[in-house]
């Protein structure tokens, strides 16, 4: 049936396991540590966050691409699943974040009094 | 007779039969099930983001809010339990896919195996989220309401730790058995029910107490007034608010316990349903249902809902707990 062969990954699955550990262990220690120097603002959000959220997409690649063995589907059938998401996703978080930080400039800026 | 036989399409790209994509049709619909739940889930986490953003200057820290650790009473515990949550989806999503690699050798005391201890980290994983969510409900310190529904709460000025209401307030009684301001005289765990008066009264009597707004200074930290500010400040107070539920909770803004229950809801649901298709997929295992097909392509779509249920996590443990 399935086009790929069928040797054990085993070898790999632990290796993707201690990946996403240490990538855990690492977001934990910083989320706890909070070091000096992340804490700068690069592109309207402080250098830590932008390191959790690499981190983050580092983990879901090796979810998806191990674990859920997109590595091993056909291409077209791996880029219609994650192409949507790709294009989709940072759309509406684009969107509404730039939308939630001009709300905030109104509630902020006098026009409405939202704490009396 | 005869087109009965020339629908017999072996061969004929369009004639059905054949897999373009070289994935079965229900490992295809299993994929795009978790594309549209991925974009669900996106556009609550997404919401989140927008409300934060909305309230950037005021929303709650959330390493502050859970701090609680088993075993570990009184003790400050930041992230450790999300983490170790997190840990044990992880190392639920590495037995599920040994179970899926077992199936492709036809291995069937192996599948059923890593199909249990799978069952068993996706029901600790469960409980682990109910006592998260029991911590938050109880609340920890208390705190209280102004008009404008804003939250106040109090801190030692002395050590500059977080004080709770019981540690300088006194109940006179009277509130007790009736449903009080705060809305959640139900909860069990709080034995004491406070009037505004007790709170404000217990204020005065200790001058070592000092308020802690929710507006976020420069470094990042909650503002402390002063003992004047604080003494002006809690005339405006209107409630005592211990704990949380979906209308108001002592972290901080409303949204943020509305999120907390919704977004964590709604994975949590999703982890007991796959907790459940796992069971009913391990007991075919046993059964022998796939030793008959031998095929255990079953294995692999649930895996690859338990898996997705694992990615969410990643990113509600980022969103939620990290940034």
């Amino acid at each position: 049936m399935a086009a790929h062969a069928h040797e054990s990954n085993v070898k790999r699955i632990w290796t993707v396991f201690v990946i996403l550990s240490v990538v855990t262990i690492v977001e934990v220690a910083l989320g706890i540590v909070r070091p000096e120097w992340s804490m700068a603002h690069i592109i309207g959000m402080k250098i830590l966050n932008w390191i959790f959220i690499i981190l983050t997409i580092v983990k879901a690649y090796y979810i998806a691409w191990a674990f859920m063995h997109l590595e091993g589907e056909k291409g077209a059938f791996r880029w219609s699943i994650v192409l949507p998401l790709i294009i989709l996703i940072p759309y509406l978080a684009f969107i509404l974040l730039t939308e939630g930080s001009y709300v905030h400039d109104v509630l902020s800026n006098g026009f409405v009094s939202w704490d009396f | 007779m005869e087109a009965t036989v020339t629908t017999a399409t072996e061969g004929k790209v369009w004639g059905g039969g054949n897999e373009p994509l070289k994935a079965s049709y229900g490992k295809m619909m299993m994929w795009f099930f978790i594309v549209s739940d991925a974009l669900t889930f996106s556009g609550f986490l997404a919401a989140y983001g927008f409300s934060r953003f909305k309230f950037i200057e005021s929303w709650p820290i959330a390493d502050e809010v859970f701090t609680h650790f088993p075993f570990l009473h009184g003790v400050d515990a930041p992230m450790y339990y999300v983490a170790l949550m997190t840990f044990i989806l992880i190392f639920s999503s590495v037995t599920m896919v040994l179970a899926v690699d077992a199936g492709h050798h036809l291995k069937r005391t192996k599948v059923a195996w890593y199909m249990l201890l799978t069952i068993i980290g996706g029901v600790i994983f469960l409980g682990s989220q109910a006592w998260e969510w029991k911590n938050f409900i109880a609340g920890e310190y208390g705190a209280l309401e102004t008009q404008g529904g804003r939250i106040l709460q109090f801190v030692d000025g002395n050590t500059g730790k977080r004080v709770a209401l019981h540690d300088f307030a006194t109940a006179t009684g009277e509130a007790e058995n009736s449903m009080n301001a705060n809305g959640l005289s139900a909860n069990a765990e709080v034995t004491h029910i406070y009037t505004l008066q007790d709170i404000v009264d217990g204020f005065k009597a200790n001058s070592n107490i000092l308020i802690r707004t929710e507006m976020l200074n420069e470094e990042g930290h909650k503002t402390l007034l002063t003992r004047e500010e604080s003494a002006e400040k809690i005339k405006s107070a209107v409630l005592v608010v211990e704990g949380a539920n979906l209308e108001r909770n002592e972290y901080g803004n409303r949204l943020f316990a509305d999120f907390f229950f919704f977004i964590t809801g709604f994975h949590g649901f999703h982890v007991f349903s796959g907790v459940v298709i796992n069971v009913i997929i391990f007991f075919n295992v046993i059964l022998g249902t796939y030793e008959k097909r031998k095929s255990y392509e079953m294995v692999e779509k649930v895996g690859l809902y338990w898996h997705f249920v694992d990615l969410v996590w990643v990113f509600v443990f980022t969103f939620f707990y990290l940034v």
